[in-house]
C-alpha cells in the first residue's frame, strides 16, 4: 500500500467514527460560537476599533476550539488497546501522523467555514469580498496549529491530566503561528492586500513545512515511546 | 548505594571549588574594580550577572536538544539524564535572567516588565521548558516520559528561531547590544576593566554551570539506582 492510500484509509476510519458519534465536531462548533459571543460581551467594542481587535479574538476562539478537538484526537485509540493494534499493523507511522493531522484539520476547517461567516454577521463587517483571502490566511494558520497540535497530543497521550498538560506545552510553541496569523488577518481586514505582511506569510508557510516534515520523520518515536 | 569512585568525587570537589573562586572573583571585579557606567551608574553592574545567566540558559537548551537527539537515536539512559538535568538548570537560569532583568528595567526604564522582544522571548523560553519539566513529571512510565520529553526537547529547540523571528517583528525596545557592535571593536567602546569583569563572570558561571550539571546528573543516576533496588527487593 502506498503512503497515500494508507493515509486515506486511516482518515476514513476517523471520519466514520466521527460520523457515528459526532462528539468532536458539534462540541467544537458550539464552543467556537460561544467564545465569539463571550468575547463580544466582554470587550463591548466601539465600531471603529473592531478592525484592530477582532482578528485576535477570532483566532484565539479557533485555537481554544482546536485544543478541545486535540484533547479528543487520540481518544478512540486509547480505548481497548486500539493503539497497540494500529502499531502492530504494517502501516507507516508517518501515514498515521498525516491521517491524524488531516482529520483534525478537516474538523477545524468545517468549524471555520461556519464560524467565519457568523463572525462577519455578528460583528457587522461589510466587506464580504475579503472572505476568500481571510479563509486562506486562516487555513495556513490552522495547518500549523494542527501539525504541531497532533504531535503534542501524541506526546501527552500517556500523561496524567493530559487535557490540562496539552495546552501548557502547545501554546508557547505556537507563538509564531498565533502572531503571524493575527497580523495577516488584520492586513486582510484592513485592505485585502498581503503586501506589508509578506514576511509573516512566509513565516507561517515555513512553520507549516518545517513541522509537517519533522512530524512525519519523528512520529515513529513519538508514538512508540 | 553504589558509591562514586574516590577520584571522581575529588575531581568534582575541585571543580566546585574552582567555580566558587571564579564566581567570587567575578563578583569582586564587577562590584568593586570595574567603574560604574557613565549613564546608568551602579545599576549597570547587574549586566555582569545578566549576560552570563542568559548565556548559560541558552547553553542548557542546546544541551537539552543534544541529549534528546542522542536519546532518541541510541536509547541510552545517560543522554536522557543529561537532557533532564540541563532542562532543569536552564529553567532556573532563565528565571534568574528575568528577575535580574526586571530589577535593572525598574531603575533604567522605570517599569518592572515591558513587552519588548527579548524579554518576551525569554519568558516564552521559560514557559516552553517549564512545560517540558511538567510533561516529564506527569508521565508515570519512565521510559515513555523520556521518549516524550526527548521529542519535545527537539521540537522546542527547532521552534526557537521561528519564535525569535516572530517576536522581533512584533516589537523591539531592548537596548541594542553595546559590546558586540558592528561599528566598533569591543575594547574601543567599553572600559577594559568592564570587559575583564564580564569575562571573569562568564568563566565563573560556565564553571558553576557544569558543576551544577554534574550534581544534578548524579541525582538522576541515584534515583535510577533507588528504583532498581526497590524493584529487586520486590517493593
Amino acid at each position: 500500500m502506498t503512503l497515500c492510500s494508507q493515509v486515506c484509509l486511516l482518515l476514513w476510519k476517523d471520519l466514520l467514527l466521527e460520523l457515528r458519534r459526532r462528539d468532536s465536531l458539534l462540541t467544537m462548533f458550539f464552543f467556537g460560537t460561544l467564545l465569539l459571543f463571550v468575547f463580544h460581551f466582554s470587550f463591548d467594542l466601539a465600531p471603529d476599533r473592531i478592525m484592530d481587535m477582532t482578528p485576535a479574538m477570532l483566532w484565539l476562539a479557533f485555537l481554544f476550539t482546536g485544543t478541545l478537538g486535540l484533547a479528543q484526537l487520540f481518544h478512540a485509540e486509547r480505548e481497548n488497546h486500539c493503539l497497540d493494534a494500529l502499531l502492530l499493523s504494517p502501516l507507516d507511522r508517518g501515514a498515521f501522523f498525516l491521517a491524524k493531522t488531516a482529520f483534525n484539520l478537516l474538523l477545524m476547517i468545517l468549524v471555520e467555514l461556519v464560524v467565519i461567516p457568523l463572525f462577519w454577521i455578528l460583528f457587522n463587517l461589510t466587506a464580504w469580498n475579503l472572505l476568500p483571502q481571510f479563509f486562506l490566511v486562516t487555513l495556513l494558520g490552522t495547518i500549523g496549529f494542527c501539525v504541531l497540535g497532533t504531535l503534542m497530543s501524541a506526546i501527552t497521550l500517556r500523561a496524567r491530566a493530559r487535557e490540562l498538560l496539552l495546552p501548557l506545552v502547545l501554546f508557547p510553541l505556537m507563538i509564531p503561528v498565533i502572531l503571524a496569523t493575527i497580523r495577516c488577518m488584520e492586513a486582510v481586514l484592513r485592505s485585502g492586500q498581503f503586501g506589508d505582511v509578506a514576511p509573516w506569510l512566509r513565516l507561517l508557510a515555513s512553520f507549516d513545512v518545517i513541522f509537517l516534515t519533522a512530524g512525519v520523520l519523528i512520529f515513529d518515536w513519538v508514538i512508540e515511546s | 548505594m553504589a558509591e562514586q569512585p574516590q577520584p571522581v568525587k575529588r575531581r568534582k570537589g575541585i571543580f566546585g571549588g574552582l567555580a566558587l573562586v571564579a564566581v567570587a572573583a567575578g563578583l569582586y571585579w564587577s562590584l568593586i574594580v570595574a567603574p560604574p557606567d557613565a549613564y546608568q551608574g551602579d545599576v549597570q553592574r547587574i549586566m555582569y550577572l545578566h549576560l552570563p545567566s542568559i548565556l548559560i540558559a541558552y547553553l542548557s537548551y542546546f544541551l537539552v536538544f543534544v541529549g534528546s537527539g542522542l536519546y532518541l537515536w541510541k536509547r541510552e539512559k545517560r543522554d536522557d539524564l543529561l537532557a533532564h538535568a540541563a532542562a532543569e538548570i536552564g529553567v532556573l537560569f532563565t528565571a534568574l535572567t528575568i528577575i535580574e532583568g526586571s530589577i535593572w528595567g525598574r531603575t533604567t526604564w522605570g517599569v518592572w516588565w515591558t513587552w519588548d522582544a527579548r524579554l518576551t522571548l525569554t519568558a516564552i523560553l521559560l514557559l516552553i521548558y517549564a512545560g517540558y519539566l511538567m510533561l516529564r513529571s506527569l508521565i508515570e512510565d519512565q521510559q515513555r516520559a523520556a521518549g516524550a520529553a526527548a521529542v519535545l526537547g527537539i521540537i522546542g529547540f527547532l521552534d526557537i528561531p521561528l519564535i525569535h523571528m516572530s517576536v522581533y517583528w512584533w516589537r523591539t525596545l531592548h537596548q541594542p547590544p553595546s559590546i558586540l557592535r558592528p561599528d566598533k571593536a569591543p575594547w574601543e567602546n567599553v572600559h577594559p576593566t568592564m570587559l575583564t569583569a564580564l569575562a571573569i563572570s562568564f568563566v565563573g558561571f560556565v564553571l558553576l554551570y557544569f558543576y551544577l550539571l554534574s550534581l544534578r546528573y548524579r541525582v538522576g543516576e541515584m534515583r535510577e539506582e533507588i528504583k532498581a533496588r526497590r524493584l529487586a527487593r520486590g517493593e
